[in-house]
């Protein structure tokens, strides 16, 4: 069962839904980057909260008018106009009082998600039975979901993706430098409202699927992730959008293959896991990867000490780096150097006389910025650079 | 006697690449910078100077439309100055920025074509020319692929310098570019300025060395919220006008020297 829902053998509706998810997820990915990069990130948890009220409101007015409460679009206007209308008053509290943004953002989503719970228990006692589902707003349930639906969500992604294509250089600039980006006329107010719209535009196509409470895993998560492996913004915002992809798929897919696996909360689990793996595995910020760098490092630096210690006849105290000095063959089991340890503690010796020429010359600046007082200097220079140092050095490698 | 209220029929102020009239920008109800009336002229390096909460960087950033002021007109180039901001480029101060973030230095350098290529504009070779070549004229050609919170401080004001170079603007507005960098930084963001002095480019800057103002620039304006003087730099920073913008807190030795 599970292996066919991965691989879309459910049913034409369940795959439309399950692509429809995947889709979602990249849109998410995507626009969470600007967020994330902006340190608007929470911002998205009170856009999640304040869409409950108008979810309920919107499904007891259409109820009301004789309509078929449900109708997905319905639902996402009211939660739209609910979400706007709480980021309005974060906005004025922040402009208008002395509080600060956070202390906003708890009070918006605590106060609306409040009237959401409490309205939503209204229509449940009013109407008991009719309302089934409405619940499923909280955490997203995809069973039972419409081809419409699916749908629209799908679209919706995809719309909200390409307005982050387009907008992503004036968004960049203004995160990285509000200063400059204002400077060149980029309208900081402008971006940030945009940036909101395109929060708030996820968040309401998300309801369905991830639930008001949860949707702003989805757009902090994979963000997060990404910047675990590159230093490029394109790049960050390209492997975010892969990772939301991948979660919401894989959280889409395992909760359809049992009736009441609450599909939000997979996605959340999904998007998670690929986290960790990032944390764990990313070659340019991982744990593993840090760790093992630092302990190359280490044994590179005390190796170099030893050498150096050598070459200046001091003796060697610490047992790391007799044991390292010794395993390399550098020294005998007694302490004494072999003849290679003498060799390359003179070449040590001549490498860090260079290195400290190398760095009083602003000529050689690029190189100096390379600088760990380990990496002998011909992978760094040309055999002329060298040649040029060494005629600063004098004949005898002394300055 | 008449009072002419009106000076021009449009906006017109002067051709001057940056002409700032009655200018007054004001945090809560003190004034930062009060009623400033100054014209750059074109090809020359001004220096503003004044003491420490003096304006000088509120009056480049309400220059640049970055602070609303509450009253004075700004134009560039005798125009609105939002018809010409592709012609200005602006180097701010380093501490506005998040060095955490993910770019590299040829990432950073490339913002400065943002007037180009605009939101959906296709990044072209020449774009890229541009930009590297703006970085070897700060002399950091070698780093365009690292990430831009490596660098010290020196090395990422030249590459903020080269970030507006890569704009090939006319006027280059520059918010205290010596500060806290190395002796090696100094030399060649000077280098720079005067090359583009020479192609005859405007250079502002807000300075706050006394000592250097006359060997970088050609003229001065030393401000304390409101003008003191303006002109040629020997002209502006005479022992007397010194005094008044700076009070007591002028040391003897900088006055003997800059007067």
């Amino acid at each position: 069962m599970l292996w066919e829902a991965l691989g879309l053998g459910l049913g034409y509706n369940a795959t439309l839904v399950t692509l429809g998810a995947a889709m979602l997820g990249f849109a998410a990915g995507a626009t969470g980057v600007f967020l994330y990069l902006a340190r608007r990130a929470l911002v998205s948890d009170a856009i999640g909260h304040a869409t409950l009220p108008g979810v309920v409101l919107g499904f007891m007015v259409m109820v009301a008018l004789g309509g078929e409460g449900r109708f997905l679009p319905g639902l996402m206007l009211g939660a739209a106009v609910s979400a706007g209308l709480g980021l309005w008053v974060i906005s004025w509290i922040t402009t208008h009082t002395r509080l600060s943004e956070d202390a906003a953002i708890g009070t918006v989503l605590s106060v609306f998600y409040g009237i959401g719970v409490v309205l939503l228990t209204l229509v449940q006692v009013m109407q008991a039975g009719k309302q089934a589902g409405l619940e499923t707003f909280l955490l997203g349930a995809t069973a039972g979901m419409l081809r419409a639906e699916a749908l629209i969500i799908a679209g919706g992604g995809a719309l909200v993706l390409a307005l982050v294509f387009a907008l992503r250089r004036p968004m960049t600039i203004a995160a990285f430098d509000p200063v400059y980006a204002a400077g060149q006329g980029i309208g900081l107010r402008a971006v940030d409202l945009a940036m909101m719209g395109l929060a708030l535009g996820i968040t309401v196509i998300g309801l369905k699927v991830v639930g008001a409470v949860l949707i702003v895993a989805l757009l902090i998560i994979p963000p997060v992730a990404a910047r675990l492996w590159t230093e490029r913004v394109d790049r960050v915002v390209l492997l975010a959008g892969l990772f939301g992809g991948v979660a919401g798929y894989l959280g889409a897919a395992v909760s359809a293959t049992a009736p009441d696996l609450p599909t939000g909360p997979l996605i959340v689990l999904s998007g998670f896991a690929l986290f960790v793996l990032s944390l764990l595995l990313a070659p340019a910020r991982g744990v593993l990867a840090a760790a093992l760098r630092h302990r190359r490092f280490q044994r590179r630096v005390h190796l170099r000490q030893g050498l150096l210690a050598l070459a200046g006849d001091q003796p060697i105290y610490e047992p790391l780096t007799l044991r390292l000095m010794r395993r390399a063959g550098l020294v005998r089991g007694d302490g004494v150097a072999t003849a290679r340890g003498h060799a390359q503690a003179a070449r040590a010796r001549l490498d860090e006389r260079r290195w400290q020429m190398l760095r009083s010359l602003p000529e050689f600046e690029a190189a100096a910025a390379r600088h760990d007082g380990l990496s002998p200097l011909d992978e760094v220079l040309t055999p002329d650079q060298i040649a040029a140092l060494d005629r600063r050095l004098g004949p005898d490698g002394v300055a | 006697m008449a009072l002419d209220l009106v000076r021009d029929a449009g906006d017109r102020i002067d051709d001057s690449p940056l002409a700032i009239r009655g200018l007054t920008v004001s945090y809560g109800e003190k004034p930062a910078v009060f009623s400033v009336d100054v014209s750059f002229p074109a090809g020359q390096m001004t220096a503003i100077i004044g003491p420490n909460g003096a304006g000088k960087s509120t009056l480049l950033k309400a220059a640049l439309g970055i602070l609303r002021p509450l009253s004075g007109r700004v134009t560039a180039f005798g125009r609105p100055l939002a018809e010409m901001r592709a012609r200005i480029a602006y180097v701010p101060q380093r501490a506005s920025v998040d060095w955490e973030f993910p770019a590299r230095v040829i990432d950073v350098v490339m913002m400065g074509l943002y007037r180009d290529l605009g939101l959906l504009g296709r990044v072209r070779p020449d774009h890229r020319a541009r930009a590297m070549e703006s970085l070897e004229r700060v002399g950091m050609e070698g780093f365009a692929t690292r990430q831009i919170g490596q660098l010290s401080g020196g090395q990422q004001q030249r590459v903020f310098l080269a970030r507006a170079l890569a704009q090939a603007a006319d006027l280059y507005l520059l918010d205290e570019p010596f500060a806290g960098v190395d002796a090696a930084t100094e030399r060649a963001i000077v280098g720079v300025l005067k090359s583009l002095k020479a192609e005859g480019k405007t250079v502002v800057a807000v300075h706050h060395d006394l000592m250097t103002a006359p060997d970088y620039f050609d003229r001065a304006l030393l401000l304390n919220t409101s003008v003191i003087a303006e002109g040629p730099v020997a002209e502006v920073m005479t022992e007397a006008n010194l005094r008044t913008a700076y009070g007591g807190r002028l040391g003897p030795a900088t006055a003997a020297t800059a007067g």
